[in-house]
């Protein structure tokens, strides 16, 4: 272990403690190992199943087969599908020596990514909003020449071919970004080390939505009265409620294929760091941890995930850091700057006094 | 796999993880692909040529396991002089009868066997007539499909043998001949796999079977669903007996189901042609249990199905009870018969011609699940009635207000006379009872929660249905109210009035014992059935499950307390003696020594005399390796120490199917139905023995034989999504599935979207000479061209989970109203994982302008009642 934070705003700490839990168990977390995933979206059934989440919206959104689109208020596990013309390890993808032409891949993937952004408000998912198709997006441009037989512009073969899928989840800070920011108390640390929201106290103020570095926690959409928690900020719990019953959460418990594990952290981050030697060793290089390092920018996260290349292919940020880290230090400067301000005020009056 | 069978599928993912190769071979890169070592796009509808290709690798570099194949196939034994091969005959074997579309199948037979005689059995045994009306029968009748466990019949179980393998008329050199064509270059051509990839599947297969290793073969109806749909899991076979991959660990092949317990619906079937264990449906001219019994095997051959007598009687004890007497044929003759071909889609057109009052559906929706959608729908609104079980009201319930044919006018509600009653069906976790899987293994489900409202188990339907129509009948004096009156009926336990009990049910399945000291025990094994009325049995196969009067079913105990992980067999129970393998006394060599330490499944104990081993051996437990039978020996008797195969009539694995099959005893590549490409293997295009029916609602699109099937330039495949199952019954009325895959789309390459036009997310209409539907767009990577013979092949993906209708969550079109019926002959399946269509963008007309559309399509094609229809397609002079 690295050397520990000189505050519980920043640096490697166990956080059950640091809030204040005598005698809390270990840490809980999520490892989720995405070389594994067969994307079958269990765990977003399950989890909305057990959390009484509700459905959210029936729009395609021809980005693969993810029809989820991102987390949100109603959406605490999303599968990401990642379509890319590039070799994953040893993989081989079969198309080479095919008909197959140029790779359309990147510029589908742009044209889905442009019919999601813009459209997530504070007030979560706008399904209305959300609405694409071809009237909204234009012609797809492949960007391919015109040709009769595919394939016969030499070296314009698509061979490489990676169908990456990764079921994201709130990451469960070390320094958890929106609970330093909530004024109502609703968002509390369990004796678990997890994050979870009380929605009963939660008064919607939205604070913690732009405190997320990972754009996880949002405020349900919806009509007061009609929907359930309309307004009110809504996250994974990491199933807090099953936790204290001694089970796993839903999703993991769903996933047939173990991608997400769940259990004590230590334990997790020893796992994982074998596996990763594991895939190194057959080939994938780029596969990596995320999240995992209690000296990152939130401290660690407690539900970290093995990628299998940069996490911004998978729509993550690549170097997160807890909105709230310089609060200690600008506070410190803000009080400085009072002071300052008071004494220069004071020595006005006694030397005005003069 | 990872698709449709996700759970099952973290087996695939530990094996991976603990080294093994997964190969996927699917036209497109699925979810099973993305996690794959290879994924191998081909052509669908291409795959024998795939399979043959590996067949004559092996062959050509002697890569067969050679003791195996000698001593445990037919590899050895000679055939008929006067057999002819497809190679003699461009693409047909000898037999074909023009006329009828059928083979006589004599010449096939092994040497010295009259085919004739011995595919027939002892009763209607005339001789072969040769002029193909006995094989059209057959092929009325499915009759394949009763051969789906037990094998077909020998005469009698001597043959000749050339263990040097070198004989020309020894299968493995008709093999060798047969084979000879399917070169790397012509899989190449016909599949559009690219040889270097072929091989390097040929490799990875063949250097991982022999003494330490065995490959796997998992398949799904993405191999079963073709007018040749049999002769492809022939051919894998084919590749497993000459690899040694059957009977071992690690070996075999799996079928995957489409439900939960599909494998129990066969062998318990709910198919119009076979009754419990594969016992074959009583045929009209069956006049005595004699007749019968002995159109199901020879006395003369080897192996178990030479006790089918016990099975049958033990049968009609359990279903009969004491009104089962050797007097009266123990109730055979209240049996229903059958005299043709009554499937699933004979049945519909039956319906369109007023034949058909009423129909149960259960669990199916076959307005949105069945091939020719429209042709469901028009056959059920000839029907007076029509019960619907099922979980929601399915298109199949509603057909009669919402259809796509009322939106075009062609039917019209207030015209439509059949009654439709709704019975809301009990979930799998409402109600006990038993599940089936692939490995044959059945494990009982507890009742978790009752159904809501007036759902009921489908139990408690039948149960009382057949209890009010009994009292109905009661009193009746006439004989053929006599069987539903003698039917034992008594599943309700003591002080229950309501639901059945499942346990009961499932005990009246495993059997009793009737006389002596030990009645009222239950069997342990069907080899203690008898025939004389002494032992009850309503499914021999799965007699055991009961054993000691414990529920084996239900045993849930963890491989973790069973000393490994790999066989288990305290948990739940596998048919048939809860074996775990089957054959696998082919584990072990002729001596009965395993192939290998690593490889030991079951094995000879020379000291206690007996086979032991980790699985319950397949095999008479006392019969020593060296064992050979008297001249003259038959039924299990008959096997020698060194039959593995011992429901095959010689004992013996069939490289070569010498009866049984009506399309030809060797898997030949064949076109699909509808297919762009011209048979590059044979001047014969298609299967000349599928079963196609000329009629002006079943049109075909012109093959590549025909003019006009440049109208239809695509290939398109359907199947299922990992958020959906199957017709939607289950997924589209759940919202939180729904929203996961909430629209109907078509799958394309980038270059098939930019030669037709084709936006992502836009609207796509696909065209077929039965209709056109239209779907949303996913343009991806994951679906390549294939370059077969200098043409580029386009291939469409439909998911067909969708339908129309106004009860579901989301709805859509269905993708197989596309398609026409054209059906294998051996166990009449329908054609749909290939077949041909256009595709334009934006969305199909609606209304009667949508029939007009699609007829302008027919007229552009000069498609007719006869197009696709000519089975025979070689030259004149070779025909």
């Amino acid at each position: 272990m690295s050397e520990r934070g000189t505050t519980s705003w920043y640096g490697p700490l166990d956080p059950a403690p640091d809030a204040g839990w005598t005698e809390a168990p270990p840490r809980k977390g999520f490892f989720t190992d995405t070389s594994i995933c067969i994307g079958c979206k269990a765990c977003e059934v399950a989890c909305k199943e057990w959390n009484a989440v509700p459905e959210d919206g029936l729009l395609m959104l021809g980005s693969s087969y993810d029809n989820t689109g991102a987390l949100g208020a109603s959406t605490w596990r999303h599968v990401a599908f990642i379509e890319q013309p590039k070799a994953l390890g040893p993989q081989e993808a079969g198309f080479a020596g095919t008909a197959a032409g140029p790779p359309g891949s990147d510029v589908l993937n742009r044209t889905a990514d442009s019919a999601l952004t813009g459209d997530r408000t504070a007030l979560g998912t706008d399904s209305s909003r959300l609405e694409v198709g071809p009237a909204g997006l234009g012609a797809v441009d492949l960007g391919m020449p015109s040709m009769t037989l595919p394939g016969s512009v030499d070296g314009a073969q698509r061979t490489d071919f990676r169908w990456l899928m990764a079921s994201d989840v709130c990451k469960h800070c070390t320094h958890a970004g929106c609970l330093d920011v909530c004024p109502t108390g609703a968002l509390f640390r369990t004796e678990f080390g997890t994050v979870v929201v009380q929605d009963d106290i939660c008064n919607g103020c939205g604070y913690c939505v732009p405190a997320c570095p990972f754009g996880v926690i949002d405020r349900r959409a919806g009509e007061k009265g009609v929907t359930k928690n309309a307004g009110i900020a809504q996250k994974c719990t990491l199933c807090y409620d099953r936790l204290g019953d001694g089970l796993q959460p839903a999703c993991a418990k769903a996933c047939p294929t173990t991608s997400i594990q769940f259990g004590d952290l230590d334990e997790l981050r020893e796992r994982a760091e074998k596996r990763v030697e594991q895939m190194h060793a057959q080939g994938i290089p780029s596969a990596r941890l995320y999240g995992e390092d209690p000296c990152d920018g939130v401290g660690g996260v407690g539900a970290f995930f093995l990628l299998l290349d940069e996490p911004e292919v998978y729509g993550l940020p690549p170097d997160p850091v807890v909105t709230t880290r310089d609060l200690p230090a600008m506070w410190k400067k803000a009080a400085l700057a009072a002071a300052t301000m008071l004494a220069g005020a004071v020595a006005v009056f006694v030397g005005g006094g003069s | 796999m990872a698709e449709c069978h996700p759970v099952g599928f973290q087996w695939v993912m530990e094996a991976k993880a603990r080294g093994a190769k997964v190969i996927h071979i699917d036209p497109r890169f699925t979810r099973t692909s993305a996690v794959s070592d290879v994924h191998v796009p081909l052509r669908a509808g291409s795959d024998i040529a795939f399979l043959g290709g590996i067949v004559k690798y092996i062959l050509d570099n002697e890569l067969y396991f050679r003791e195996y194949v000698t001593a445990y196939t037919n590899a050895a034994t000679l055939i008929s002089e006067d057999y002819q091969d497809t190679e003699n005959l461009d693409g047909l074997f000898s037999g074909y009868d023009a006329a009828t579309g059928t083979y006589d199948t004599s010449s096939w037979a092994y040497e010295g066997h009259d085919g004739g005689e011995s595919r027939r059995g002892a009763v209607d045994g005339a001789g072969a007539t040769g002029d193909g009306e006995h094989e059209a029968e057959e092929r009325e009748r499915a009759a394949g499909q009763e051969l789906g466990n037990r094998g077909a019949n020998l005469e009698h179980s001597e043959v000749e043998r050339d263990e040097s393998l070198q004989h020309p008329r020894c299968v493995l050199q008709v093999l060798k001949r047969h084979y000879a064509r399917y070169t790397p270059e012509v899989v190449e051509e016909v599949c559009g796999v690219p040889k270097e990839l072929f091989l390097q599947v040929c490799e990875a297969v063949t250097v991982n079977s022999g003494r330490e290793r065995t490959t796997a073969w998992v398949y799904s109806v993405g191999w079963t669903q073709h007018s040749v749909g049999v002769q492809y899991i022939r051919g894998s076979a084919i590749i497993q007996l000459l690899l040694g991959n059957m009977g071992r660990p690690g070996g075999g092949i799996m079928a995957l189901r489409g439900h939960a317990s599909i494998q129990g619906s066969t062998d318990i079937p709910t198919l119009y042609n076979i009754l419990p264990g594969y016992l074959p449906m009583p045929r009209a001219e069956h006049a005595s249990l004699r007749d019968y019994l002995g159109s199901i095997g020879s006395p003369g051959q080897k192996g178990f199905w030479t006790q089918a007598p016990a099975y049958t009687t033990s049968l009609l004890k359990a279903w009969f009870g004491d009104a089962a007497t050797a007097e009266n044929d123990y109730g055979f003759g209240w049996l229903p018969r059958i005299n043709g071909n009554h499937g699933t889609y004979q049945t519909v057109m039956d319906m369109l011609d007023d034949k058909v009052e009423g129909y149960f559906l259960l669990g199916q929706n076959p307005a949105v699940g069945s091939a020719h959608g429209r042709m469901q729908r028009m056959g059920m609104s000839h029907l007076k009635w029509l019960v619907v079980r099922d979980l929601q009201l399915i298109e199949s319930a509603t057909f009669w207000k919402d259809a796509p044919e009322i939106a075009t006018g062609e039917l019209r509600t207030k015209d439509i006379e059949t009654e439709v009653f709704f019975f809301p069906a009990a979930t799998h976790v409402e109600k006990e009872g038993t599940f089936t899987q692939t490995q044959r293994m059945l494990q009982w489900r507890e009742k978790a929660v009752s159904p809501p409202g007036d759902a009921r188990s489908e139990l408690h339907f039948f149960f009382h249905m057949g209890r009010m129509l009994r009292e109905r009948y009661e009193g009746s004096t006439l004989e053929r109210d006599q069987g539903l009156l003698s039917m034992t009926w008594d599943y309700l336990e003591p002080g229950e009035s309501e639901e059945p009990s499942a346990d009961l049910v499932l005990r009246e399945v495993n059997g009793c014992h009737l006389a002596g000291d030990e009645a009222g025990r239950p069997l342990s094994t069907f080899v203690e059935m008898k025939d004389d009325g002494t032992t009850s049995g309503g499914c021999w196969i799965y007699t055991g499950v009961y054993a000691n009067g414990i529920n084996q079913a239900a045993r849930r105990t963890s491989w973790r307390e069973q000393g490994g992980p790999w066989l288990a067999r305290e948990w739940g129970w596998a048919w048939p003696a809860n074996r775990r393998i089957l054959y696998n006394r082919a584990s072990a060599d002729p001596e009965g020594k395993p192939w290998s330490e690593r490889k030991a499944l079951v094995w000879w104990d020379e000291e206690a005399g007996r086979w032991t081993g980790h699985d319950v051996p397949d095999f008479p437990v006392t019969k020593a390796p060296s064992y050979r039978p008297p001249e003259g020996a038959s039924g299990p008797d008959g096997l020698a120490g060194d039959d593995p195969f011992i429901m095959q009539a010689d004992g013996k694995g069939w490289l070569f199917a010498p009866s049984g099959l009506l399309d030809g005893p060797l898997p030949a590549h064949y076109e699909p139905h509808e297919s762009p490409v011209r048979n590059p293997l044979y001047s014969q295009q298609s299967n000349p023995t599928r079963l196609n029916f000329r009629r002006k609602d079943n049109l075909s699109n012109p093959p590549v034989t025909e003019p006009g099937n440049d109208v239809f330039p695509y290939v398109f495949t359907t199947y299922r999504l990992t958020e959906h199952h199957t017709a939607g019954g289950m997924s589209r009325w759940v919202p939180y599935l729904s929203e996961l895959q909430p629209e109907f789309f078509c799958e394309v390459s980038p270059e098939l979207a930019r030669e037709r036009g084709l936006e992502n997310l836009g609207w796509a209409t696909i065209v077929t000479a039965r209709t056109a539907v239209e779907a949303r767009v996913l343009v991806t990577d994951r679906v390549v061209p294939l370059d077969i013979a200098g043409t580029v092949v386009h291939q469409i993906g439909l998911p067909y989970h969708w339908g129309v209708g106004s009860d579901a969550y989301v709805s859509g079109d269905s993708a197989n109203d596309l398609f026409a019926l054209s059906l294998d002959p051996n166990v009449l399946i329908q054609e749909c994982k290939a077949a041909t269509c256009d595709i334009q963008p934006g969305r199909r007309p609606t209304g009667p302008d949508l029939l007009r559309f699609v007829e302008e399509y027919r007229s552009r094609a000069g498609v007719t009642v006869e197009t696709g229809n000519a089975l025979l397609t070689l030259p004149e002079a070779t025909a």
